[in-house]
């Protein structure tokens, strides 16, 4: 059976919830291989192997923290050169983009970005994409050289299907541009210990409607309250009420939950962009008009000041 | 020797407006309204921002370069208003339905017909949306990526800025030639004014074709394309989910609703 490429999304080994998916997505059209860059190969390579990766190539240098982007581009060109694959795909992160990129003009291979789906089809993988802030589904595929695709997070649900998932050693020998981008320093994102946004189930998010950043914490309970993550909108960060990495929409998070809140946000195109394939809407805005409510399976005109809360209590006495 | 400046822009059809597939599944770009991208606004701000902080007045020249059909003029025009010196056009029956791996290499030639010590784009189109081709413009010129920065300076012949990412925040610094993205948190882009709207009107614009750059029909366009559409189709409007006003009970009653999906 043809091989498929996986690159990894991890943290020091820990591995990303989205690459699992991708392992699940990869089976339908081969049988995975994982490329590991970075420390951690040993730990990762049990998960990796538990969701059916075969084989885990891996490499670590200092390079791949050191600069930017290239040197993990040319690890995973040493190992499509290694496997030949019949597809690479890449976690949609704004880094998983540029690697994917950068590597499918390498190999001369067409690319797709952000599929939410992936099954088999006669000539090759079928990716579907969600397009105009979600208001069209697409279905592409690569018609030269081997399709490189990255797929969004929670696209599938990870399955277990175990695999050898050996690890072996790649070697790879760094371009000249690799040492092109320099990382001067790295600040790490502090955790909040709430899930990560991308890959929740639930997320609860606020809106200019909050009115201020000392109001978030109604948002945070809430989203405590049932085990999610907190976003916001581009007016409320831009308002500096909360951090930009929580940002929803266009030039925010694209999150797809089985469970999204929104509380004093109108809905705006580039704010639905980022989560109009959310499974269940809920919204809460004290304008009834707000186009949020055309795309909700329940809504509240209301106060979120006074609904919130008593969601949230409801929700901790119900859990008890 | 000036700072030769080179701003990529796109023309995209309005977000806010009814945005469709054409016949042949390319973006419809007939029957909507176009705009420059909002998002390539913060990539000319920041390039006259560069320029403003330049010792002398001719320390950087501002080239906008557009691919795109003959309406991407409009584009070129917002960008020559608020303060950009001239404009390229690169437009060719041809190009039609182009995909990213092939508008990155009419780009790539462009810059390079145009000269630069630096190419800034902006962090995505808000149209396709791919965000990959600053990536793929720096792979094809062989010079250094810094993108997705939300802060950029350019000091000699270096360029640093911050990039925020999920994890951490980096602070990259690369020489010159470079290819830049910046993202919306760049800082606001600023509005063209009532002077710099009457002098774009006389700065220069440049056409150029696929000939121009030396480039073949077949490696662009729907042929020249390494991915093809099969189709698209119109989501189903969300059925209409249940409203209701908030009388004291609000709360409650939504709670009522996610327990009933077992979200509780
Ligand atoms: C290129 C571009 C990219 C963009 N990217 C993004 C993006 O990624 N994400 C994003 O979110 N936006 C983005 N935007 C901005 C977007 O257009 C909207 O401006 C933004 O989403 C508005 O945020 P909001 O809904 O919080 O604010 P508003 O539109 O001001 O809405 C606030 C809502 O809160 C309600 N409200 C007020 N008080 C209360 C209360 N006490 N109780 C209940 N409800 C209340 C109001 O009725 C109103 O509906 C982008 C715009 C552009 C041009
Ligand atoms: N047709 C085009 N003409 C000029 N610049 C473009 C074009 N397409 C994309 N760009 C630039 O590349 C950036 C990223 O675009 P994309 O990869 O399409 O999301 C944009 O913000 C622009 O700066």
């Amino acid at each position: 059976m043809a091989e498929v490429l996986v690159y990894v999304d991890h943290v020091d080994g820990a591995v990303r919830k989205p690459t699992l998916e991708l392992l699940t997505l990869a089976r339908r059209i081969g049988e995975p291989v994982a490329v590991h860059l970075g420390a951690g190969a040993d730990e990762a390579a049990k998960v990796l192997g538990e969701h059916g990766a075969v084989k885990v190539l891996t490499a670590d240098a200092a390079e791949f923290a050191d600069y930017l982007v290239v040197p993990k581009v040319d690890a995973l060109q040493a190992a499509y050169d290694a496997v030949s694959p019949a597809a690479v795909l890449v976690p949609s992160s704004a880094e998983g983009k540029e690697i994917a990129a950068r590597l499918a003009l390498r190999i001369g291979g067409g690319l797709i970005t952000d599929a939410v789906d992936l099954e088999a089809g006669d000539e090759g993988p079928v990716a579907t994409q969600s397009v105009f802030a979600a208001s069209y589904s697409t279905k592409s595929r690569v018609t030269k050289g081997t399709p490189v695709i990255t797929v969004k997070p929670n696209s599938a649900a990870p399955e277990a299907a175990p695999a050898a998932g050996t690890v072996e050693q790649l070697s790879v020998t760094f371009g000249k541009l690799a040492t092109g981008t320099k990382v001067v320093s790295r600040t790490p994102r502090e955790s909040t210990g709430r899930p990560e946004l991308t890959e929740a189930a639930i997320v609860v998010s606020g809106g200019r409607g909050v009115n201020g950043a000392e109001n978030f914490p109604l948002i945070e309970a809430l989203a405590d309250s049932l085990g999610g993550a907190v976003g916001a909108s581009r007016a409320a960060v831009d308002a500096g009420w909360y951090p930009h990495t929580n940002q929803v929409g266009q030039t925010g998070k694209s999150v797809s939950p089985q469970l999204y809140i929104a509380a004093g946000i109108s809905g705006a195109i580039q704010h639905r962009a980022g989560m109009q394939t959310s499974k269940t809407i809920v919204a809460i805005n004290k304008d009834e008009e707000a186009p949020i409510f055309e795309l909700v399976d329940y809504g509240v005109v209301g106060d979120l000041f006074q609904v919130v809360p008593q969601l949230t209590d409801e929700v901790k006495t119900r859990k008890g | 020797m000036s700072l030769r400046i080179v701003v990529c822009v796109k023309y995209v059809p309005d977000a806010t407006g009814d945005r469709h597939f054409a016949e042949d599944l390319t973006v419809d770009r007939d029957d909507v309204d176009g705009l420059l991208s909002e998002l390539d606004e913060y990539a000319v701000e920041q390039a006259l921002q560069i320029a403003d902080e330049a010792d002398s007045e001719d320390a950087a020249e501002i080239t906008v370069l557009t691919v795109g059909p003959e309406d991407a003029k409009d584009a070129l025009r917002k960008a020559l208003s608020m303060g950009a010196h001239k404009a390229v056009h690169v437009e060719d029956e041809d190009l039609h339905g182009t995909d990213a791996l092939g508008t990155s290499l009419v780009l790539a030639k462009a810059v390079e017909h145009v000269g630069y010590d630096l190419v800034i784009c902006g962090m995505a189109s808000t149209d396709g949306g791919m965000g990959v081709l600053p990536a793929l413009l720096a792979e094809r010129l062989g010079v250094p990526q810094v993108s997705l920065l939300s802060e950029v300076s350019v000091d000699g012949t270096t360029v640093t800025g911050r990039r925020d990412g999920d994890a951490a925040s980096e602070q990259l610094e690369a020489s010159l030639p470079a290819v830049v993205s910046v993202t919306d948190q760049s800082g606001e882009a600023r509005y063209p004014s009532f002077k710099g709207i009457m002098a774009a009107k006389k700065k220069p614009v440049e056409s150029l074709d696929l000939s121009d750059l030396g480039i073949e029909a077949d490696e662009v366009g729907l042929d020249g394309a390494w991915t093809k559409v099969d189709s698209a189709t119109e989501r189903p409007a969300r059925t209409a989910g249940t409203i209701v006003k908030d009388e004291g009970e609000g709360g409650k009653q939504l709670a009522e609703f996610l327990a009933g999906q077992k979200f509780i």
